[in-house]
């Protein structure tokens, strides 16, 4: 038995970075629980430890991105960032109730974009001002506070973002296996991702659909 | 393992060449969420107010307790130590020290067999955040300090924490107002150690660092000497609304 055909989809460079994105925000987010929620502090304490790992996580958040985008090894996650950063007309198609099955979508589908975007965003506003809350000396009270404050929700909003993002690749095991080991099961390219499967394979997807019942075959594509 | 390299690009973009028209999703998340930042600098302060104000009380009756992780009108464990500290009623005492007529140690017991005063105040720190109408019991600080006797040539009251590191202090009026408690309760439980247990002090009309967690020592000196804090560049007089840069609405 022959393995199933693959579709290379994320090369080391990205799949490095992501993992070594993913891992900081894990201890980020621990450990922002653990200096932010009463309960968790009173079971963890060591406040001043814990408070160092956070800052030093935080302060190395960016590198793995930025290491992976520069230079001649970044081409791929640049063409991806690019991708990511652009909804067309088969993510509005996608996005439509009722014709997401008829989307072709690209590589990503519009939710990967939109958490791809907070997530990166994030990172920006987070060390922003993360700075401040470490620094604070430097700044007035009310700026302090305003970071506080701007700290505090858009860390629940990461929560919500990431962990809706691991549920969902822990639904699709054949997606997931696209960043852990680089490659995809063609069929799930085809199926899942078919203006991607097209573009890198030059075959149309559409011969793994359905066969459409033959009247209303015109109206569709 | 077979994989189809995309080596072969040039005659085949087939639905990622013909898209007709993008948007910048990306950029407009980005832009948004650091206009989202920049405006919750200048403006969270204001809007963290209103929201303790007007939702705080709301969230306080939830009863699942879930909605206390949201950033509004809750606790922040605050400690300056590594770890918690942690003693129970029965081996906590607490020593009243320095110009006194006499060196007094209180157990639990002796606290709670005082005359017990509630105040239901707002708790305000100033870092910004703000507990609403939290409800207190204890000793007030003065009933404490007439146990020990204060003598005339004392000027200040120095308070040690039994986190070996935390001090503060308070002239000896403001440590003789009847809302400078010396509190064991707190929304009628027994004062937990993350909130200073088994007994801290409560000081209504000031700041929340002036409210020193797990009290130990209370010392009469002559002089006020700043603590921890305000040796962190803090107001030693730690009105709220009236130090600290700060303009909040009072609290007592």
């Amino acid at each position: 038995m022959t393995p199933p055909p693959e579709l290379a989809r994320f090369d080391r460079v990205e799949r490095a970075a992501h993992w070594s994105t993913a891992t900081l925000f894990g201890v980020l987010m621990f450990t922002g629980a653990a200096l932010y929620a009463g309960p968790i502090s009173t079971l963890v304490g060591q406040r001043e430890v814990v408070r160092t790992i956070h800052v030093g996580a935080g302060l190395l958040l960016p590198l793995p991105l930025l290491v992976g985008l520069v230079g001649r090894w970044g081409r791929a996650l640049r063409v991806d960032l690019r991708r990511l950063g652009r909804f067309d007309d088969e993510d509005r198609v996608w996005l439509h109730r009722g014709t997401r099955d008829d989307a072709r979508l690209g590589k990503f589908n519009p939710g990967q974009k939109l958490n791809a975007a907070f997530l990166g965003s994030a990172i920006v506003v987070m060390l922003g001002t993360g700075i401040v809350l470490k620094w604070f000396s430097l700044f007035s009270l009310t700026t302090r506070t305003g970071a506080t404050f701007v700290h505090d929700w858009v860390a629940l909003g990461i929560w919500v973002s990431v962990l809706g993002h691991i549920m969902l690749a822990l639904r699709d095991p054949d997606a997931l296996r696209g960043m852990l080991y680089g490659a995809v099961p063609i069929r799930w390219a085809r199926l899942h991702r078919p203006g991607w499967y097209e573009a890198e394979t030059g075959e149309p997807a559409t011969r793994l659909k359905p066969p459409e019942p033959a009247p209303a075959a015109t109206e569709g594509a | 393992m077979k994989r189809h390299r995309s080596a072969d690009r040039t005659g085949v973009q087939p639905s990622e060449a013909s898209v007709t028209s993008e948007t910048a999703v990306g950029r407009r998340v980005f832009l948004g969420l650091l206009g989202f930042g920049a405006a919750g600098i200048v403006f969270g302060s204001s809007v963290q107010g209103w929201l303790e104000r007007n939702v705080g009380p709301v969230l306080a009756k939830d009863p699942t307790g879930l909605l206390a992780l949201l950033p509004i009108g809750r606790f922040r464990i605050y400690s300056v130590t590594s770890n918690l500290p942690d003693r129970s009623r029965s081996a906590y005492r607490l020593t009243v020290s320095g110009l006194v007529d006499r060196k007094t140690v209180l157990t639990f017991a002796d606290l709670a067999a005082m005359p017990k005063t509630h105040l239901a105040r707002d708790f305000q720190c100033v870092t910004g955040w703000r507990v609403p109408g939290v409800r207190w019991a204890g000793v007030r600080l003065r009933d404490v300090l007439d146990r020990a006797g204060v003598r005339p040539e004392a000027g200040a009251v120095r308070f040690v924490s039994f986190d070996g590191t935390y001090t503060e202090s308070l002239t000896v009026a403001q440590a003789r107002r009847s809302d400078v408690l010396v509190a064991y309760e707190m929304e009628g439980e027994a004062l937990s150690s993350e909130h200073g247990g088994p007994a801290r002090l409560y000081i209504a009309p000031m700041y929340g660092y002036k409210s020193l967690k797990w009290l130990e020592t209370i010392e009469l000196t002559r002089q006020v000497e700043p603590g921890y804090w305000e040796q962190r560049g803090y107001d030693v007089n730690g009105w709220v609304g009236h130090s600290n840069h700060r303009s909040d609405d009072p609290t007592a």
